[in-house]
């Protein structure tokens, strides 16, 4: 008699899994909320922006009769070709044009659309939204967007201080602006470490060379500052996390990637169920009464410490699986936007996995020259 | 030697711990143990429930049957582990 146990990470979809809760929100026989709701990141490719699942999400919920008004920066976002989620798409002036041209083409965008609620998903975009917020307010257009304080506490930058006060778990990092203080942070960490760029990207480096290369990429990419953080191992969990601005948690759902791309993103993930994640999450959203959706990204040490890495202030790319999982954050955000009283969840289906795939769309080329001359499709 | 309350199994010998996120396959014995052993059962009663099922030295099985709870140990799939 031989007895085996084997770890496995996929191959279990047809599996049915007992001592599972179920628990979909239902839906009333009420009459639909004709609404128009525009978002941003429809980048679905292999690194996604949250836009196409943002939008699966909303349309998903039975309370809403949708009109999805799509806005791009680049013309080959696979979304703007998606026409059975995005209803229109336009193109909106990339963030580093500021907030008037952003403003400017809102109000045009507005007066053919006239939007309800508006969800940006890009952090290099949203500083600006926020900024605009109570001009887009005035046009008619609602949002539901953390404060420039939560948005400047949880930057990547702060985050350490940020930790250090709310008494999280945080790694130890150093802000630097010059290739030179890389081997400062080198000494302070010892090797492996990593280094990481103001919005995206991270790499994990072995040597000072590797960590130079790191350096100088993302200065090219995203400019500086660039953060050296001390290496933490340990199991990746993302939460996804909606607060309603008061310190209250609306719907916490974390989820163990199971398959990570070379660039450090989940491909293939699962809902779990884990007290000391949630409290985490809870305690964040109490401690800086986060408004909006954000993603806590947790490195679980072996210890069992949950490690802060960094806080997305936005909806992750798989935050579809929170409507699957019976939390429907996308479209939770919706109604608080347009001052729905929307009560905490807690139940969700643990063990729904999420695997993405990739899709070749054929795209006639007319409407490459669409979005591409006039700006809109 | 409890398997923790939340960890999900199936007939077909998937183990899956809500907690950690881990999933594992376990053979066709493993799959009836780890069933007792969510029935509460003790050693014993699982060796002799085991033993009367398969033709093997009990001694063998008592072996076998330590080595598996080392890795539902390992795998954090225990009661008291945290």
């Amino acid at each position: 008699m031989t007895l085996y146990l084997s770890y496995i990470y996929t191959t279990f979809s047809k599996i049915r899994i007992e001592s599972i809760q179920i628990s979909r929100n239902v839906s009333n026989t009420k009459e639909k909320k004709k609404l128009v709701i525009a978002v941003t990141a429809l980048n679905a490719t292999d690194s996604p922006g949250p836009g196409i699942s943002v939008i699966r999400a909303i349309r998903e919920c039975v309370d809403f009769d949708v009109r999805i008004i799509g806005l791009s920066y680049e013309a080959l976002e696979p979304g703007i070709y998606m026409h059975d989620l995005v209803d229109k798409t336009y193109q909106l002036p990339y963030p580093s044009s500021g907030t008037d041209a952003l403003y400017e083409r809102l109000l045009s965008i507005n007066d053919i659309e006239h939007i309800d609620v508006l969800i940006p998903n890009f952090d290099a975009e949203l500083y600006n939204f926020i900024r605009i917020e109570s001009q887009l307010e005035k046009m008619g257009i609602r949002t539901f967007l953390p404060t420039p304080e939560e948005f400047e506490a949880r930057d990547k930058v702060n985050l350490h201080k940020f930790g250090k006060k709310h008494n999280f778990f945080v790694p130890e990092d150093k802000v630097i602006s010059q290739v030179s203080e890389l081997a400062q942070g080198a000494e302070k960490f010892s090797f492996p470490l990593v280094v990481k760029g103001k919005y995206y990207d991270a790499f994990i480096c072995n040597t000072l060379q590797e960590a130079e290369k790191a350096f100088y990429k993302l200065q090219a990419k995203w400019g500086i500052p660039i953060i050296v953080q001390k290496f933490i191992p340990g199991t990746e969990i993302n939460i996804a996390v909606l607060g309603d601005g008061k310190g209250n948690s609306i719907s916490i759902i974390p989820m163990r990637k199971l398959y990570i791309t070379d660039k450090g993103k989940a491909w293939a993930g699962i809902t779990i169920e884990n007290n000391l994640l949630i409290e985490t999450a809870e305690k964040f959203v109490r401690k800086t009464s986060w408004r909006g959706g954000c993603e806590l990204e947790i490195m679980m040490t072996t210890d069992g410490k949950p490690y802060i890495m960094e806080v997305n202030p936005r909806f992750p790319a798989w935050i579809y699986l929170t409507a699957a999982a019976g939390q429907n954050q996308p479209a939770s955000l919706v109604k608080m936007a347009l001052g729905e009283d929307v009560k905490p969840m807690s139940d969700y289906e643990v063990g729904k996995v999420f695997i993405r795939y990739s899709w070749d769309m054929i795209v006639d080329i007319s409407e490459f020259q669409q979005i591409s001359g006039k700006g809109e499709l | 030697m409890k398997l923790k309350k939340n960890v999900a199994t199936s007939e077909a010998g998937f183990v899956f711990n809500p907690g950690t996120g881990d999933s594992f396959s376990v053979n066709q014995t493993g799959a009836e143990i780890i069933s007792l052993l969510k029935e509460n059962r003790s050693p014993e009663e699982v060796i002799n429930l085991i033993s009367s099922k398969f033709d093997a030295e009990q001694i063998q099985i008592e072996k076998d049957l330590d080595d598996f709870v080392s890795q539902l140990y390992i795998y954090n799939l225990l009661e008291n582990q945290d």
